[in-house]
């Protein structure tokens, strides 16, 4: 038995990356809900009064990043499509924020950069599971398949005629062989039978 | 008894399911002894392929000795055989299998009106492949119901390794189609689009039946250098461009014969098409990302051959279809008849012509096989094809 490379949790077809793929994709569909639903209070705690209609938007992108993480085979490019929302929203609140020392503001600009910190995490750690060749065995120069030898391998089924079905059409064929192909079609029974 | 059933996308888990039983009179119940993940279960994995329905058990590669018979199967087959289990399920008596085309049986997919609603006509039934192909259980499990199972079987002799003759039941038979339906000439070049478990034996088939020159395109080093072993010239895409390549090794005229062993999930290259196609898929416009069927057709030699055993799922787009009909090339695809080959290929594994467990890299137990979707699906360690051993 071969050792199991262990990217993916024991007994399952994921690993702690995908899975925390997954929670981030939960968290961005709630935050996005959040954002639509409760707009004026949320721009208010984060110090932009009068963008709701710009915070609303946000979770929009919110839940359709989140969607697309869940139901994605492959998350890792939607995860970076959240590090690029983060950075976004990080900019609306430093440049829409009335006064950037307000104690609101630095909260949420804190949240803000703890969950970037964390969707950047991810979004590596994905890319590396897949980008992560460094113990990939890549010499199988030994594994021709051929026990008797390449050279003995060459033209040995050469022999093989294939079933009228699925030959090529005589006026297709390389000049000088379709006489002979129409000779050898005229002797010859279709293969096809159990 | 264990099983790898699917959860869901990505999400493959080793469960305890109820053991098969005979639920006609032409099935047998087979205990599994070894069975292999293939690349085409990795569309299910992916979620590519729609019909998938949670609980289902996944596998087509399954080989294994009969313990149960059916009363209408044992003029065929008896307790204690031998059995490696074709993927397609066949009932060898309709007007399909009486001409060979057994991967479009016309009896075996019980869920024929879904089929025929989206294909037009119905295919087969297949082990573990969907619903729209019978939403029949497959063989990545201790036990196996063989449906119609006094057809359905290739019959294989003790004392040879079922590493050796496993493949039998799908990735051997679909390169080896593939090879023929190109009707190979002594003075042809074959191209191979990817270096999986299904080109690696296209490849293999490509030198037995006589090719002057086999072209083996892959992106992946271990992949490569498993397909030079076989007597491939190859190139990496990654770092030339195939058509220029292709176009150097024939004289500035294309290979006459191009095979597609990638499929619906070709990988994104920098290439427009790749990216365009990409960008589509991701906005649900569209299912398959064809371009290495683009590039076939861009670089096959007129009047040369297409074939196709990659596959396709559902709505491809911007297919060059220009190019195809003024150049005149056949296109031949189409699911394997694996019953059609085997008994020539069962002989040619027997008379050490070749030995299909040259492409085995990761040999697990059953309980490690969900582990080994994402390490194929990742291409991590090397892996190409994964044995399970129940």
């Amino acid at each position: 038995m071969s050792n199991v490379p262990r990217t993916a949790l024991p007994g399952c077809s994921r690993s702690a990356n995908d899975q925390m793929a997954k929670g981030l994709g939960y968290f961005s569909i709630a935050l996005g809900l959040s954002e639509v639903i409760a707009a004026g209070a949320i721009s208010r705690a984060a110090g932009l009064n009068g963008l709701h209609g710009l915070v609303r938007g946000y979770g929009g992108r919110e839940i359709a990043n989140g969607l697309a993480i869940l139901t994605s085979h492959d998350p890792t490019t939607w995860v970076w499509g959240r590090v690029a929302g983060d950075v976004t929203d990080i900019a609306t609140v430093a440049a829409g924020a009335e006064k950037m020392t307000k104690p609101r503001t630095l909260l949420a600009l804190a949240m803000l950069a703890g969950v970037t910190a964390l969707d950047v995490v991810c979004a590596t750690r994905l890319a590396a599971e897949k980008g992560s060749r460094n113990s990939a065995r890549t010499d199988y120069y030994d594994r021709s398949g051929f026990p008797k030898g390449l050279q003995a391998a060459r033209g040995a089924a050469r022999s093989f005629e294939a079933p009228r079905d699925f030959r090529t059409p005589d006026a297709l064929r390389p000049h000088g062989q379709q006489q002979e192909s129409r000779e050898a079609a005229a002797t010859t029974t279709p293969a096809a039978s159990i | 008894m264990r099983a790898l059933v699917w959860h869901g996308t990505t999400d493959i888990r080793c469960d305890t399911v109820p053991d098969p039983r005979i639920e006609d009179d032409r099935d047998a119940i087979i205990k599994v002894t070894s069975c292999a993940i293939c690349g085409s279960d990795l569309h299910l994995f992916d979620h590519f392929m729609p019909g998938m329905k949670k609980g289902d058990i996944m596998g087509h590669e399954t080989m294994g000795e009969v313990v149960e018979v059916g009363s209408a199967a044992k003029s065929k087959l008896k307790i204690g055989d031998r059995i490696v289990v074709p993927f397609t399920i066949i009932c060898g008596e309709c007007e399909q299998c009486r001409r060979g085309n057994f991967s479009v049986c016309e009896r075996t997919n019980r869920n024929k009106k879904l089929a025929d609603t989206v294909f037009g006509h119905t295919t087969a039934g297949l082990f573990g492949y969907t619903h729209l192909t019978g939403g029949y259980p497959g063989g990545q499990a201790e036990y196996l119901r063989v449906p119609f199972a006094d057809a359905t079987h290739i019959k294989v002799p003790d004392g040879v390794p079922d590493e050796k003759l496993l493949f039998l039941s799908d990735i051997f038979p679909t390169g080896w189609q593939a090879a023929v339906q190109c009707d190979i000439e002594p003075s042809d070049t074959v191209a191979i689009w990817g270096c999986g478990p299904v080109g690696q034996m296209a490849i293999r088939s490509a030198i037995l039946l006589g090719a002057k020159q086999v072209i083996a395109i892959d992106r992946l080093p271990e992949r490569l250098s498993m397909a030079q072993a076989g007597g491939a010239t190859t190139i990496n895409f990654e770092e030339e461009s195939t058509v220029k390549r292709l176009n150097d090794l024939t004289d500035g005229k294309g290979p006459q014969k191009c095979i597609d062993a990638v499929g619906l999930e070709a990988h994104a290259t920098s290439t427009v098409d790749a990216m365009y196609d990409r960008a589509k898929q991701a906005m649900m416009l569209e299912t398959d990302r064809p371009h290495v069927l683009r590039e076939m057709i861009y670089v096959c030699r007129p009047a040369g051959t297409l074939s196709i055993p990659g596959v396709y799922g559902g709505l491809l787009d911007k297919i060059p279809f220009g190019a195809l009909m003024n150049k005149g090339l056949t296109v031949r695809t189409g699911q394997t008849h694996v019953n059609r080959w085997t008994d020539d290929l069962l002989h040619r594994v027997l008379d050490d012509q070749i030995d299909p467990s040259f492409v085995i890299t990761h040999k697990v137990a059953l309980d490690q096989g969900p582990e080994m979707y994402k390490a194929f699906r990742d291409k991590q360690d090397g892996c190409i094809k994964v044995m399970l051993k129940p």
